[in-house]
């Protein structure tokens, strides 16, 4: 279980407690957190799931694969510190993590 | 004005599945979809893409799943109208009367809406004064090269789209190239081929820039591009063309008075109808209790909805279920003879 809080662009913060296993992305769907779409399900097929993650975490998740880059290209505003929410899995080391929301997924 | 029994619209694997459906049980279709080919997500998201939960199909790409789907469609002549978006639904007396944003107007009973996570649009840049310039001086495609000849062009983008209209217009006009990151998912032989043109000077390459903003009087005079390390570098130049791929939208379904739960349509699992008798939806775009976005659901879901559109379509007669293996109704509706 790790506690992790998604700040929506317009400040507004929400810290949940998401199972081991489960992806960022579907932490925030399954609380209904607004501000992550994540159109395809989790696919990697979108870019609806976007946020930045904090510099002090962004070396402490698991890394980029193949593929998650050219999603990001398409995404609205990446940053150096962009990721597909999707790809980040959810396990007690990455407890207290902290993403930021874009202004806008499509 | 075309007269239909049924109007899908959403050329996806749903989509094509509820047309064979419909078509088995004798009513005629008419598929509707913004985008210019068939396919829907399988086509333009992921076609190499291998799927492995397809019941009987161990494993297919989601362009060999399209081609077979289009190939169980070949005994019927169903009407596609690719790149064209369904924009306005009314009623007309019993019927629904539909246009498209080309003019195209359908009058049926039956709506079924297979329209995936929405329609495809362009991904657009995000600064917002972007919007007024939009196909005057900043484009998301190309349609008419000829007016960049001479002119300078600020092409936006690391993929197959970008690269390929920056050697392209290279050869008449004055090429900027910004890319968010130094590797482009372009194909390697066109990576090569604009890296030699970057090389000779034909193209001006700017890498880990993106827009920032931009300077207009009546037209496009400047861009600023910001670096990653937050550096900005002012470009004059004419046009700016950005290739961000595709974004999806619900777009003007959201407007036809359905009950949404966010992006998705709500329908009873009976009918897979909406609020609106005769409107249906299946596939990925609809919701209820116990919802799975997978494909084989989109069609179980087509195949019900069908059947609900036989009562409306031909309300004196009488739907009987047959079965494909022993029907010789279906088989002559298949074009099979003998028995």
């Amino acid at each position: 279980m790790a506690k992790i809080t998604y700040i929506e662009h317009n400040g507004k913060s929400h810290t949940i407690n998401v199972a081991n296993g489960l992806t960022v992305m579907e932490g925030a769907i399954q609380n209904d957190i607004p501000g992550i779409d994540a159109d395809c399900g989790g696919s990697m097929a979108c870019a609806t799931c976007h946020v930045y993650v904090k510099e002090e975490w962004f070396a402490r998740i698991n890394k980029k694969t193949e593929g998650e880059d050219d999603m990001l290209d398409q995404a609205h505003e990446p940053k150096k510190n962009s990721r597909l929410s999707c790809q980040i899995s959810v396990s007690d080391e990455i407890d207290g993590l902290v993403v930021n929301l874009p202004e806008k997924q499509v | 004005m075309i007269k239909t029994d049924a109007l899908i619209i959403g050329a996806g694997p749903t989509g094509l599945f509820t047309a064979h459906q419909l078509k088995l049980i004798g009513l005629d279709c008419e598929i509707v979809d913004n985008l210019n080919k068939i396919g829907g997500q399988c086509i333009e998201l992921y076609p190499d893409k291998p799927i492995y939960d397809i019941p009987a199909i161990p494993e297919c790409t989601g362009e060999e799943l399209t081609k077979n789907l289009i190939d169980q469609l070949k005994p019927f002549n169903i009407k596609f109208h690719l790149n064209e978006r369904v924009d306005e639904v009314k009623k007309n007396n019993d019927n629904w009367e539909v246009k498209t944003n080309k003019g195209t107007v359908f009058i049926t009973p039956n709506i079924i809406i297979a329209g995936g996570v929405g329609s495809f649009e362009p991904r657009k840049f995000a600064p917002k004064e972007c919007e007024k310039l939009e196909n005057k001086s900043i484009f998301y495609s190309v349609k008419d090269k000829a007016i960049f000849k001479g002119k300078t062009v600020s092409i936006f983008g690391g993929g197959d789209s970008a690269l390929d209209w920056a050697i392209e217009l290279s050869k008449d006009s004055k090429i900027n190239l910004i890319h968010r990151r130094d590797e482009f998912r372009a194909a390697k032989l066109t990576v090569e081929k604009m890296n030699k043109l970057a090389k000779d000077g034909k193209i001006n390459l700017f890498t880990k820039y993106q827009l920032k903003s931009i300077k207009t009087s009546e037209k496009l005079e400047s861009i600023d591009i910001e670096h990653e390390n937050k550096e900005i570098k002012n470009i004059k130049t004419d046009f700016a063309l950005g290739f961000f791929g595709l974004i999806m939208q619900l777009g003007p379904i959201a407007n036809w008075g359905l009950n949404l739960d966010k992006k998705t349509i709500s329908v009873d699992t009976e009918k897979f109808e909406t609020n609106q008798k005769g409107i249906y939806a299946v596939g990925d775009i609809c919701t209820y209790p116990g919802k799975l976005k997978l494909i084989l659901s989109g069609f179980h879901e087509g195949a019900l909805a069908a059947r609900a559109c036989f009562k409306l379509a031909r309300p004196n007669e009488k739907y009987r279920f047959e079965f494909t293996t022993s029907s010789k109704t279906i088989k002559s509706r298949l074009g099979i003879k003998g028995d």
